[in-house]
């Protein structure tokens, strides 16, 4: 017998065993927590997965295949005009940046190979906040107030660190990478227009199948009372693009459309049910082809695949300590609206530091930030913790650490944590 | 005996690479030695930004996506 394992094994027995011994049921604080959890997780299910995430997904994936990425990066190469490479480096986010884990190689590829440490900051800190999932879930999750407020922040302070950093340390001799830089080959197949329309057409069957109503009358309940027209539409402009410029097989498109009708026309024109339809079968003209379709599908996967987990988990602890929005989860209301609550500069503060502490797994700060705006938190902190949290956490501090060592390191702690603190405050007081 | 080396910080899409790239290799029984590198730091020593890449023998072969079988083997082969 290996005891090494056994006892380890042990333990955990013991631990579980703890665990249900003391585990408070009946306790009604604990039960309506648990309630809170899969009512916010449930929520989430029939709210924000189909009609939201799923087209979020297929558009994140389409950036990373059809958008070239090597024609954003010249821009920030050694040779790019300094105010240019800012400017390219605060927004490149939108489609550098879809995955997490492709931030922090970039970010010390520009440092040290490219446009230098300002732009490189300024990459950085807005590339987690503006990439194309994040805007979308903040946007439908928050509001879209909010989610604009979150985007305009992060790339407006972004260039400010940037410029801060690069003015803070302009005397040091940057160590110069010998390699120029690898650029893969431009991969652009068609004109920009082409990618340009293809992407219109999937934001805005995006937009038009998450429309909601409007409380007067005018355009927007207009829009409303047709958006499933508006976003069939859409969908029958798409599917033929998908065979024209795509190259997919017009059979199994029309099989597809369809499909996509009788899922509306069977549950009595239920859009989640056609729009659910329609991305699976996407995904079975995509899947397995050799082609960029393909590399499509591999991407849009790889997204999902990653981060649904982490938001389903996410989303039940937000749910079990917060509960939803007018409702009370573990932690008492009253903590989160004493420490986080209206728009002092205080609580913008204390919202700052404890996002640029915490560790936000990518997107999971949209759930947690819902539970605590519903149990009081100010707009303000929670603008200043959506620009404070996911550009900085205390594993990616470690990462950024090695990079660019520890001085510059904490000046852009620091900066990140003041800029979050103050834009957080005015966006309170301005709304 | 070729080297093969896969930069990447440890994402899902680089341990695809990591995979594919040894299918290919082996299915054309070329003598490798596979090497991850998962620190940022030795990316930029490279020349790369985009991950995941590949290298062989030193030199950049893709980087930013996972080729197909097919490219992997003309890299590769």
């Amino acid at each position: 017998m290996n005891y090494k394992s056994e006892y380890k094994a042990a333990a955990l027995l013991l631990g579980a065993f703890a665990l249900v011994y003391f585990l408070p049921v009946g306790v009604p604080r604990f039960d309506q927590s648990i309630t809170e959890a899969l009512e916010l997780t449930k929520w989430y299910a029939r709210e924000h997965v189909v009609l939201c995430l799923l087209p979020a997904f297929w558009i994140a994936g389409a950036i990373g295949a059809f958008v070239s990425q090597t024609s954003v990066m010249r821009y920030l190469g050694p040779q790019a005009p300094k105010p240019l490479a800012y400017g390219v480096g605060s927004v490149s986010g939108t489609i550098l940046a879809v995955c997490s884990c492709t931030v922090l190689p970039l970010f010390a590829g520009i440092y040290r190979m490219g446009a230098g440490l300002g732009p490189a900051t300024a990459f950085l800190y807005s590339g987690p906040a503006i990439n194309a999932l994040a805007i979308i879930l903040t946007a439908k999750v928050l509001g879209i107030q909010l989610g604009l407020a979150r985007a305009l922040g992060a790339i407006l302070f972004s260039v400010v660190i940037g410029l801060l950093m690069a003015w803070l340390f302009r005397n040091d001799e940057r160590e110069k990478a010998v390699r120029a830089m690898a650029l893969p080959p431009d991969g652009t197949r068609r004109p920009l227009w082409q990618t340009g329309v293809f992407f219109a057409t999937m934001v805005g069957i995006l937009v038009f199948a998450n429309w909601s109503a409007a409380p007067t009358e005018g355009l927007f309940a207009t829009v409303f009372a047709i958006k499933w027209w508006l976003t069939g539409c859409l969908g029958l402009v798409f599917a033929a693009l998908l065979a024209r410029w795509y190259g997919l097989a017009p059979g199994r498109i029309l099989l597809v459309i369809a499909a996509v009708a009788i899922a509306a026309v069977a549950t009595g024109g239920n859009g989640t049910a056609a729009v659910f339809v329609g991305a699976i079968g996407l995904a079975w003209l995509t899947a397995g082809r050799d082609d960029e379709s393909g590399e499509w599908f591999d991407q849009t996967w790889s997204y999902t695949r990653q981060i649904m987990p982490l938001l389903l988990g996410g989303v039940l602890v937000a749910g079990f300590l917060l509960g939803r929005p007018g409702y009370e989860g573990l932690i008492p209301s009253e903590w989160i609206s004493q420490s986080v609550g209206g728009n002092s500069l205080g609580a913008n503060l204390f919202a700052a530091l404890a996002g640029a502490l915490m560790y936000f797994a990518t997107l999971t700060e949209i759930p947690i930030l819902q539970g605590l705006l519903g149990n009081g938190m100010g707009s303000g902190p929670a603008l200043a913790l959506l620009l404070a949290g996911p550009a900085l956490s205390l594993p990616s501090m470690l990462v950024i650490n090695s990079v660019i060592g520890p001085k510059k390191t904490a000046a852009y702690v620091l900066l990140v944590v003041v800029m979050a603190t103050f834009s957080g405050w005015l966006y309170g007081a301005l709304f | 005996m070729k080297t093969i080396q896969i930069l990447g910080p440890g994402c899902a899409r680089c341990n695809r690479l990591e995979q594919a790239a040894e299918k290919a290799a082996s299915e054309l029984g070329i003598e490798h030695r596979m090497e991850k590198i998962t620190d940022v730091m030795r990316f930029a020593d490279f020349g790369v930004m985009l991950t995941p890449a590949l290298v062989v023998d030193g030199e950049v072969k893709a980087s930013g996506r996972v080729p197909s079988h097919e490219e992997l083997k003309q890299m590769l082969g």
